[in-house]
């Protein structure tokens, strides 16, 4: 029941917002999401003390005829993406108070009604219903993007509906026909593990062909090289908070769709095209990275990491070992927390200075220590320092990468050079030496701010210290997939 | 058959009341007797009897009765829908007559049996079409629709009764089930011009549902005609006609797919680009839905090439046509609403979310379904066809749906885009009759609920 709670409650937190007008809205969206992120951290602890729980999964009939259930879950793979979630919504709402948006009854309640389908498509144990939650969480952002993102958004979200709806279709296309091949005693069925087993009982080129109509989608929402185009755009467009939800949750749907719904289904696809895959990922690397090096828009710049980063990401899950999926796992969590964190101090220097280009900024630590301190803290998070939560996952994913094979890995190792290259000359140019700009002013930031930030670089660095805890679920998700690939 | 029966009397009635000065009741009466009509169907389908009436010219089973409560339900709304369009016009009575009488036709198509009752079904169901097309007498455009309405529907006739001449002339008989037997019994030697009536049958019922390369006469006739006539031509008259294909295809032709699944699945392919690619680039919202009915005709014969013998394919096309109807009637009750002024470009959208955020909300909803996003029913009418298509030879023709349902989401988020993100360039206010009120929003909430439970449905025609 934990987990129909945790979708039914940003659900129904999201109705009640709409309803609500002004500055009552935002509190009550923040309220509910803390509600949320204490409900998830019950349901952390129910599974913590006992994995296999029942008030963790509910079934129920939905489509009785068709062999859809609506039944939801939280395994190790779901219950740390679905925490990610629940801790960094109430922070992006709270980041959200020193900006003013006209209808923010409506603006929080969608993000909330995107929160519901995130917490649904990482819990989802059926197909159709991972499906549909997939969906429903391309609406909300689509609105959100359109309605209060910059300029040129028409366009820009355009793309990126069109882009994602597209490669959704062809995953359904791919669960369809696996749908078409499960046999549950004469009957067709939704449910994961049959669509595990049917996956596994197709021949290599059917495997191949349902691997690529799955990958796509996936890949799209990642995204990697060469789906990537939309993403830049959209990022920068949309509204901070819009962006923190696409960057900081939104990808991880495509992630997570790899370990739990495409690994353990298609074996054989994978040992056939897993390679091609990891090409394209680690080409995604080098090629954004190098890209994020020439940017000049400090956002701009951080989307771009943004896709270096998933590609590694990626490519330590398509290795298919052990040490490759819960470094994935590891880094999906701390890329979510740290890159909510850039785009929030994109976000407050923008709103400041009124510019985010990288040239123009500079001696803002001498106007601000602490922020610069915070700030820094983000960046070592991001170019994943020992003793940051972004080294675990790293040295993890390279390990796993190395394993599957040595250039491979060496190539992926780029990512940690460029990306100290670009995050700590980007530090750098924005925060040390001289003011470049006299009429670039950097007051104290607002308390609400400083909160966020607070609490994102807590988590940086306590889970670099101490990654124990979450690392021990990531290992035990892991080994449970690994044992429907081997 | 009571419920054909009811409103054909209705009809009569309607006729009668300029004569006995009942003018203003006759709205209600109209209504009651849909209602009775709907009951009567309903009833019929509980006791899931099929009798043939007239020595087997029309026999309502199953299949016709569900296509029946379909037309009936539709035709409720839309009357609903039209209350203050027939108050304007001075020829009240004739309207009401034709479009009950346009509702006869439609009937008879989901129910015959008989080649006889096809045709007399068509040509019933078109005859006031022409006329309702050409209703707004002093409009240019409105006749220059009901014109080629009449010459392009003409035309197709001629091609159907051709064909079915020459299917009589081989097989000496015009009963379905005689034909079909004829069929199997010959199976591998039939007469060439068998075939041949075959093939133009086939052409003429593409007209009839406006696929390409059979649709030049769709969207002039849609975009002209009067914005309430056109969503009874993309709703009634078309899950009508398709009902009449599915019948004459599936039931009497069956044995002879090798022939037609191919020149359909052509059909349909060109329908699908030509139909969403022509309807990205329309500025006239009506035209834009003219193109986008021809693209969910494409999807519903899909359906007749992906599956020519279950009953599978049977229950996919009565869900699609469900849901296509009620969203449609969704779609056209909004823009018939904000285009009264006579603008029906999507310059008229804009700024909806603000004029009016509930009605901008349904046209929302109504977009997403017929853009088969979920969940609403028309993601499911789209999951059906899938689901129907992928264990049949024609998987490229999958693929193209797919494709060409990108497109379609471009076209119809671009009326969502004009409403919430243009600027308002009219600055007046919608204000709706309690009655569109209704009508928009039970449609709204059918859609919604068709997607969230499609068990209700699904499961009444058991999958």
């Amino acid at each position: 029941m934990l987990t129909v709670l945790l979708i039914a409650v940003p659900f129904i937190a999201a109705l009640l917002v709409f309803l609500t007008k002004g500055v009552g809205a935002r509190n009550l969206a923040l309220g509910f999401s803390v509600v949320e992120f204490v409900i998830s951290l019950f349901a952390l602890f129910q599974y913590k003390s006992d994995a296999a729980a029942a008030s963790l999964s509910f079934t129920m009939p939905w489509v009785k005829s068709l062999g859809i259930n609506f039944s939801v879950g939280l395994d190790g793979l779901s219950i740390l993406l679905v925490l990610l979630t629940t801790f960094l919504v109430p922070l992006i709402i709270l980041s959200s108070f020193k900006n003013t948006y006209s209808n923010a009854q409506n603006f929080y309640g969608l993000i909330l009604l995107m929160q519901m389908a995130l917490v649904g498509v990482f819990a989802a144990n059926d197909g159709f219903l991972f499906y549909v939650f997939w969906e429903l969480a391309l609406i909300p952002i689509y609105f959100i993007s359109l309605i209060w993102g910059g300029e040129n958004r028409a366009a820009i979200t355009f793309k990126f509906f069109v882009y994602t709806l597209f490669g959704s279709l062809f995953m359904l296309i791919g669960f369809i026909y696996l749908y078409n091949h499960t046999n549950v005693d004469g009957l067709k069925s939704w449910a994961i593990h049959d669509l595990y087993n049917a996956g596994r009982s197709l021949s290599a080129p059917q495997q191949s062909a349902v691997f690529w109509l799955i990958f796509i989608a996936f890949a799209i929402k990642m995204p990697i090289f060469p789906f990537h185009t939309w993403q830049p755009d959209t990022y920068v467009n949309a509204p901070t908070e819009g962006t923190m939800l696409l960057s900081g949750i939104m990808l991880k749907m495509g992630t997570f769709g790899l370990i739990k719904w495409l690994l353990p289904i298609v074996p054989l696809g994978l040992e056939r095209w897993g390679h091609t895959a990891i090409v394209l990922s680690v080409i995604g690397i080098v090629y954004a990275s190098c890209i994020a090096i020439v940017q000049k828009d400090f956002k701009r710049l951080i989307a771009y990491s943004s896709i270096a980063h998933v590609g590694l990401i990626s490519a330590g899950i398509l290795s298919s070992n052990q040490q490759g999926i819960q470094g994935a796992l590891m880094q999906m969590l701390a890329h979510g927390v740290n890159v909510v964190g850039l785009f929030f101090i994109a976000d407050i220097l923008l709103r400041h200075t009124g510019t985010r280009e990288i040239d123009k900024l500079g001696g803002i630590r001498n106007m601000n220590g602490n922020f610069a301190t915070l700030f820094l803290i983000i960046v070592l998070g991001a170019v994943a320092l020992p003793l940051t939560n972004g080294f675990v996952g790293e040295f993890l994913l390279i390990n796993g990468l190395y394993q599957y094979s040595a250039i491979l890995a060496g190539f992926a190792g780029l990512t940690i050079i460029l990306g100290a290259v670009y995050m700590l000359r980007s530090y750098q140019h924005i925060m040390l030496g001289e003011r470049k700009d006299a009429g670039i002013a950097f007051g104290s930031v607002a308390s609400t701010d400083k909160v966020v930030l607070i609490i994102i670089c807590s988590a940086i660095i306590a889970f670099g210290v101490y990654p124990k805890p979450l690392n021990d679920i990531a290992e035990e998700g892991t080994k449970m997939i690994l044992m429907y690939i081997k | 058959m009571k419920g054909l029966l009811i409103i054909s009397g209705l009809g009569l009635v309607a006729m009668l009341a300029e004569i006995f000065k009942f003018k203003k009741l006759l709205l209600p009466i109209v209504l009651l007797g849909i209602v009775a009509a709907y009951v009567f169907n309903f009833m019929e389908w509980r006791e899931s009897m099929s009798i043939s009436y007239f020595d087997n010219m029309i026999a309502f089973d199953k299949l016709g009765i569900a296509f029946s409560g379909i037309i009936i339900a539709t035709a409720f709304f839309w009357f609903i829908l039209a209350n203050d369009y027939f108050e304007e016009d001075s020829n009240l009575v004739d309207h009401f007559a034709l479009v009950l009488f346009a509702l006869v036709g439609a009937l008879m198509l989901t129910a015959f049996t008989n080649m006889t009752t096809l045709f007399l079904g068509i040509e019933i169901m078109s005859i006031p079409m022409y006329v309702l097309a050409a209703s707004k007498k002093k409009d240019l455009r409105s006749n220059e629709a009901g014109f080629k309405y009449l010459i392009m529907g003409s035309f197709a006739s001629a091609f159907l009764l051709f064909g079915i001449a020459l299917i009589y002339g081989a097989s000496g008989s015009f009963d379905l089930k005689e034909i079909s037997a004829y069929i199997s019994a010959n199976n591998g030697n039939l007469p060439m011009f068998f075939n041949v009536g075959v093939v133009l049958m086939l052409v003429a019922m593409c007209f009839k549902v406006s696929a390409a390369p059979f649709h030049f006469w769709a969207p002039d006739v849609y975009e002209g005609s009067p914005t309430l006539i056109t969503a009874l031509m993309s709703t009634v008259v078309k899950t009508a006609a398709f009902a009449a294909f599915m019948r004459l295809f599936l039931i009497g032709f069956a044995d002879l797919s090798g022939l037609w699944t191919g020149i359909l699945a052509v059909v349909v392919a060109l329908s699908l680009i030509i139909a969403n690619f022509t309807a990205a680039m329309q500025t006239n919202v009506k035209r834009m839905l003219a193109y986008s009915s021809i693209s969910h005709a494409a999807f519903m014969l899909m359906v007749i090439v992906a599956n020519v013998r279950s009953n599978l394919s049977v229950d996919i096309l009565i869900y699609y046509s469900l849901a296509y109807s009620i969203g449609s009637i969704a779609a056209f009750g909004v823009l018939y609403n904000v285009t009264r002024n006579g603008n029906e470009t999507l310059d008229a959208f804009n700024g909806l979310g603000k004029r009016n955020p509930a009605l901008a909300v349904c046209m929302t909803i109504a977009m997403l379904s017929l853009a088969g996003i979920p969940v609403t029913a028309g993601f499911f009418a789209k999951y059906f066809v899938f689901t129907a298509m992928i264990g049949t030879p024609y998987k490229w023709l999958l693929i193209l749906a797919i494709l060409t349902s990108a497109v379609g989401v471009y076209y119809y988020l671009k009326v969502v885009i004009a409403m919430f993100f243009k600027a308002n360039t009219n600055e007046e206010t919608i204000k709706l009759e309690y009655s569109n009120q209704f009508v928009i929003l039970v449609t709204t909430v059918l859609t919604l609920a068709l997607g969230i439970v499609p068990g209700i449905v699904a499961e009444m025609f058991s999958f």
